[in-house]
């Protein structure tokens, strides 16, 4: 856990509802003192700068941050496909599986398809399969859709089945990269009560990358915000309110207000001409 | 406050049927136009085409330009394709057997090549710009070579044809596999396909699109470099349609002459539209490359 987690005083009133603040349990994911640095000695850019952050067992985690904060870099790293250049990152949370934004699903195979993949690979058998593909998909009220091709879907169907194929990995950590990022808001509300449902119903813990504040309080029990070139956490936010949470409430309104001004406060820092 | 607060039953029942309703609201496309209306649309451009040729042919002839016998008009032509069609049709048949042998050849070492070339570096380094520079060389320029080589045979032409179409077969493969978008590949590995397994089912699908545009790349090329084989190389004992349009050249028939090349222009033409047009067509549908809407 860094240190620099900033207590903040707006919400005093106790939270019944998430025991699930971090430090306590035990981690899923646990990053440790990570950089990392793209291209080679003389033009080295670096993406992440010393970042710790632990995410507990089921916690609902949000990162927040400008534009080359690091925040795909950091999903990368968690999920296994690069390596950092230093520290340490550690999944104790068993499997982990990655969320994008948009077009990830496979366009050549169908709703059906996409998501009987994931479990094929996994070597699971045939009749397991047909059963398990059913369930995910009703999971995510996409039942009566599984003969659609990806590109018939519409943004926030593909999302879902995106979610659903993830979901069929049985991992135990779910990391999403912006996933309702292209999507409009009508959309992306009810995808937001849907993530919610599904989190509560798999106990899965969540590492959700976005760069909408809003977003962020409304899912997150936990927002954390990074700063831009290289990448730092810069403040923590436990959001406490009860779930669940409409994304026009005032709190999460409120709440959203305060890790804005923090968030432009860093955006500021580099407008700033140095001297 | 309280309201939204309520757990449970209603509220997951109220958010099942807003995302039924989203979803049926997105679903709802415009009726497609008809199958016939469909290839009607297609169809009658085509059929004009054709028949403005002729005309253009039949007024040629008539101003004279050159004498009847060796510019005949499209009637004569006509008739004489169809009193040689059976004869056409066998020299049709022998062609068509070399085509398919050498372009299934041809589909064997373009894709293995393809797929090495596009999987390994040093390979890539070593052979990438030598395939591009094969297709650019005239395939007729190979023959002298491929005769010293395999003397008056079959084999002469294979060879050919092969060269004319692994090229464009391999090349179809290494774009299709450069251009896949990094995300489907982040994608696959996500879901942990490595090594032969992600080849299978991430990268070969992925790459289809354009490894079929590569084919039918291909075929044109094979077709042409048949031709020019059987004109070049005569062998004893076969009829072949570069033989016979040889064979009609030399008893000076020029209405022999251009019904077999109808014929050899219409099986390429079949074969493009209806084997590798509808297979690519086919396959940009599925992938969602075309919108099917629009699209006749």
């Amino acid at each position: 856990m860094t240190a620099r987690a900033s207590a903040h005083a707006r919400y005093e009133e106790p939270a019944p509802v998430p025991p699930r603040s971090g430090a306590g349990s035990s981690a899923a994911i646990s990053l440790h003192g990570v950089t990392k640095v793209y291209g080679h000695v003389g033009n080295a850019v670096p993406a992440l700068d010393r970042v710790s952050l632990d995410v507990a067992s089921g916690e609902f985690v949000c990162l927040l941050g400008a534009s080359g904060c690091g925040k795909s870099t950091l999903l990368n790293l968690v999920a296994g496909l690069d390596q950092p250049t230093g520290g340490t990152v550690a999944v104790n949370g068993g499997r982990t599986t990655l969320m994008f934004q948009e077009a990830a699903l496979f366009p050549w195979l169908t709703v059906r398809g996409n998501v009987d993949l994931a479990l094929k690979l996994r070597k699971v058998s045939r009749p397991h399969r047909r059963e398990t593909v059913g369930a995910l998909l009703d999971m995510v009220h996409l039942t009566g859709f599984e003969k659609k091709l990806p590109h018939e879907l519409s943004g926030g169907m593909r999302q879902r089945v995106q979610l659903a194929r993830a979901l069929a990995q049985q991992a135990e950590v779910l990391l999403m990269d912006e996933p309702f990022g292209s999507l409009d808001a009508m959309t992306r509300d009810l995808l937001h009560d849907e993530l919610e449902r599904v989190w509560r119903d798999t106990g899965l813990t969540v590492l959700f990358v976005t760069h909408n504040v809003r977003e962020a309080v409304r899912l997150g029990d936990r927002v954390v915000l990074l700063s831009s070139r290289p990448g730092r956490v810069v403040a923590e936010f436990p959001v406490q309110i009860d779930r669940p949470r409409r994304i026009e409430s005032h709190e999460v309104a409120d709440q959203a207000a305060e890790i804005t001004g923090r968030l432009r406060e860093e955006v500021r820092r580099h407008g700033a001409v140095p001297d | 406050m309280a309201l939204f607060r309520t757990e449970g039953g209603s509220s997951t029942q109220l958010l099942d049927a807003e995302l039924a309703g989203l979803d049926q609201l997105d679903m709802a496309l415009p009726p497609k136009p008809s199958r016939l209306a469909r290839i009607w649309a297609g169809a009658w451009p085509k059929l004009l085409a054709v028949g403005l040729a002729l005309l253009i042919w039949q007024v040629v002839v008539w101003t004279h330009w050159r004498p009847e016998y060796v510019l005949p008009s499209p009637w004569t032509v006509f008739d004489t394709l169809f009193s040689d069609f059976g004869d056409i049709m066998d020299a049709a048949r022998t062609t068509l057997e070399r085509g398919v042998y050498g372009f299934a050849l041809a589909v064997v070492i373009g894709t293995v090549l393809g797929g090495l070339v596009a999987r390994n570096r040093v390979l890539r380094t070593a052979l990438g710009s030598m395939i591009t520079g094969l297709q650019t060389m005239p395939s007729i320029a190979w023959f002298p070579l491929a005769i010293l080589l395999f003397k008056l045979t079959d084999g002469a032409i294979l060879f050919v044809v092969v060269l004319g179409a692994a090229p464009s077969i391999a090349n179809g493969l290494i774009s299709g596999i450069d251009h896949i978008p990094p995300i489907t590949l982040r994608a696959g590995r996500v879901l942990g396909a490595r090594g032969v397994t992600a080849f299978r089912h991430i990268i070969l699908p992925a790459a289809l699109p354009s490894f079929v545009a590569g084919l039918k790349q291909g075929w044109a090329f094979a077709w042409r470099s048949l031709l020019a084989g059987e004109l070049l190389v005569q062998i004893p004992g076969t009829f072949s349609l570069g033989q016979r349009l040889q064979l009609e050249r030399e008893l000076a028939d020029s209405a022999g002459v251009i019904s077999v090349m109808i014929v050899i222009l219409v099986i390429g033409i079949l074969i493009d539209a209806f084997v590798f047009g509808v297979a690519e067509r086919a396959i940009r549908r599925r992938y969602g490359l075309i919108d099917s809407a629009t699209t006749a």
